[in-house]
């Protein structure tokens, strides 16, 4: 039996972060009611002109430099013709042979080993990158089908890969590295359950060795991570099987079928596709300047990776932590000034990776509005790494305050004098404490003497909750056990 | 008429989603040759040297800021709509599955 690899090309659609259409200044939003966000040229009456939506061109310029690609000098509008539904003027506006961004690579991460080991890196070829409008949403029911030009003529790119990825696993770490990064830098939402980026997959599978393409099929509308995955992977062992048994593959679009797992061919009839492109008469060419492109590139982010390669190495980060505050570049940055005012990047890390992501995703409204706009600052975060390092307070009461810094606003030194939380090392009066706490409960204290060496933690937890915390839990050992003997 | 003009009138009526009865099949076929003899009269001329264009004229970057305008309500959106529900428009069952 012969062995077999998969060779996948990805197409990636995603909607640009945009308040209005490509060609025209409709308003776009997600989930408003049908046909609110129309106006005459969305609905491709006669008569009207498309103008050019400078914000996308941006958008679409700083996709290309997150990727690598080249920004071409001048690039142009082409009419892609076909009639359906979804689009009202019989044609989709779009690049054919001159896009605007060219070449590139997505540099993807594979799972590793474990949850906490950094899996493999490469690169992925792109293509090309060409902006575009997209199209209506159509519903169906029995016996016929709606119509909602909300989503068309929304900004919408298409990022296509060479066929350089081997697996489904690589697959779903390209589109993963093109969300991660267009929401690195604030490109697009990327969220598949809006429509927000949908992915079309070429699959084909050739013997092991050889160097020859084999026939592919095309899986369109893809809208989920799971489900390029889950399809590819159909799609390989599917390929595989018929070749093996001296079958054929033809080339064609095939449905998949997420609920049950399978895909499935779709009429061949309707795949005798002609779109007739032809530069599109009414909109006249973008001319790209060195300028331009320089001026946008400097707005640009650090790329994630690079910067979670930076957190490894130069500040020693565990990779779960150091992927986690790489997720976010607001995150990244807060996580930067906090470690420039107290150079403890593990302990500050551990705050804003753990801590304050958790208040965060605990207020809902909060991460939307941005973390700058947040009363806790970096500095605060800073300072409580301070106290806690200079033994004023412990880890327990630095957890147990964070919350209200991320409320309020308050430093944690405001807090914890306003509070009386520092740390008690009156060693006359913890030993106090914990003699009154093992006259208060013989049980423990029996235990204990009786060779149950845990049984103190109940008589710890005791002194602690006295203290309200603010006794140092090491010398709180030390006496109980003085005391104890 | 020559040979290399010569047209499909059923595939190009099949692209444009239009039934023709056999006199128009014949009266376009005519029509639509025609206009490519045109071409290659456009073709003979000598156009080495001259930069491709589908522009007159040298404009570039014709376009606006990102800021929304009103637009159209729904009942004027689907004025022309045959048939309506919801302020959607209803059209023929699309089926795209097999």
């Amino acid at each position: 039996m012969k062995d077999y690899e998969a060779v996948i090309g990805l197409e990636v659609h995603v909607q640009l972060k945009c308040d209005t259409k490509m060609f025209t200044r409709a308003a776009y939003r997600f989930g408003e009611p049908p046909n609110t966000l129309t106006n005459p040229v969305v609905m491709g009456l006669p008569g009207t002109l498309p103008v050019l939506n400078k914000r996308a061109i941006e958008l679409s310029i700083q996709t290309g430099l997150m990727f690598g690609c080249h920004i071409a000098e001048v690039c142009k509008w082409d009419r892609k013709n076909y009639f359906y539904p979804d689009q009202p003027k019989n044609y989709q506006i779009s690049q054919f042979d001159q896009p605007i961004c060219i070449g590139g690579v997505v540099e993807i991460e594979l799972p590793g080993p474990a949850r906490n080991v950094m899996g493999e890196h490469r690169e992925v070829k792109l293509t090309r990158i060409h902006l575009e409008e997209d199209v209506g949403k159509l519903t169906h029911y029995e016996n016929g089908s709606l119509v909602d030009f909300n989503r068309a003529g929304t900004p919408l790119i298409e990022i296509v890969s060479e066929p350089d990825l081997f697996s489904a696993e690589e697959a779903a770490a390209f589109l993963n590295a093109i969300r991660l990064n267009m929401i690195y830098a604030g490109l697009s939402d990327c969220d598949m359950e809006k429509g927000q980026m949908r992915c079309d997959a070429n699959v084909s599978v050739r013997p092991v060795g050889s160097e020859k393409l084999g026939i592919r099929t095309e899986m369109k509308n893809l809208n989920s991570i799971s489900g390029v995955r889950d399809s590819v992977n159909y799609e390989i062992r599917r390929q595989s099987k018929v070749l093996e048994k001296g079958g054929e593959i033809f080339q064609e679009t095939r449905r998949w079928n997420a609920e049950q797992g399978y895909t499935v061919a779709l009429r061949s009839k309707e795949e005798a596709h002609d779109y007739r492109y032809f530069p599109d008469p009414d909109l006249m060419p973008v001319r790209v300047s060195r300028e331009w492109v320089d001026c946008l590139h400097a707005k640009l982010p650090e790329r994630p990776f690079d910067r979670q390669r930076r957190y490894l190495k130069d500040f020693g980060l565990p990779f779960t932590m150091a992927s986690v505050l790489c997720q976010n570049s607001e995150l990244g940055n807060f996580f930067e000034e906090a470690v420039t005012k107290c150079n403890k990047p593990l302990e500050i890390g551990n705050l804003v990776a753990n801590d304050l992501l958790r208040e965060l995703s605990a207020g809902k409204d909060a991460e939307s509005q941005g973390l700058v706009l947040l009363p806790i600052k970096s500095g605060h975060v800073a300072e409580l790494v301070k106290l806690v390092e200079e033994g004023v307070i412990s880890r327990q009461i630095a957890q147990d305050i964070f919350p209200q810094m991320f409320q309020t606003g308050e430093s944690p030194s405001t807090i914890v004098e306003k509070k009386g939380l520092r740390q008690t090392t009156d060693m006359a009066e913890i030993e106090g404490v914990c003699a009154r706490i093992i006259a208060e409960n013989p049980k423990p204290v029996g235990e204990f003497r009786a060779g149950n060496e845990k049984a103190i933690n109940a008589l710890k937890g005791g002194v602690m909750k006295a203290t309200r915390g603010k006794a140092n839990p090491a010398m709180v050992d030390k006496l109980l056990r003085k005391l104890l003997a | 008429m020559s040979e290399e003009t010569s047209i499909d009138i059923d595939y190009v009526a099949t692209l444009a989603r239009i039934e023709l009865t056999d006199e128009e099949r014949e009266q376009f076929s005519s029509q639509l040759e025609d206009i490519l003899d045109y071409f290659e009269r456009i073709k003979a001329v000598d156009v080495a040297g001259i930069e491709p264009t589908a522009h007159a004229f040298p404009i570039y970057n014709v376009w606006e800021e990102d800021v929304p305008e009103p637009g159209l309500s729904p009942d004027e959106a689907l004025l022309n709509a045959p048939e309506q529900r919801g302020n959607q428009i209803v059209v023929p069952k699309v089926v795209e599955d097999a």
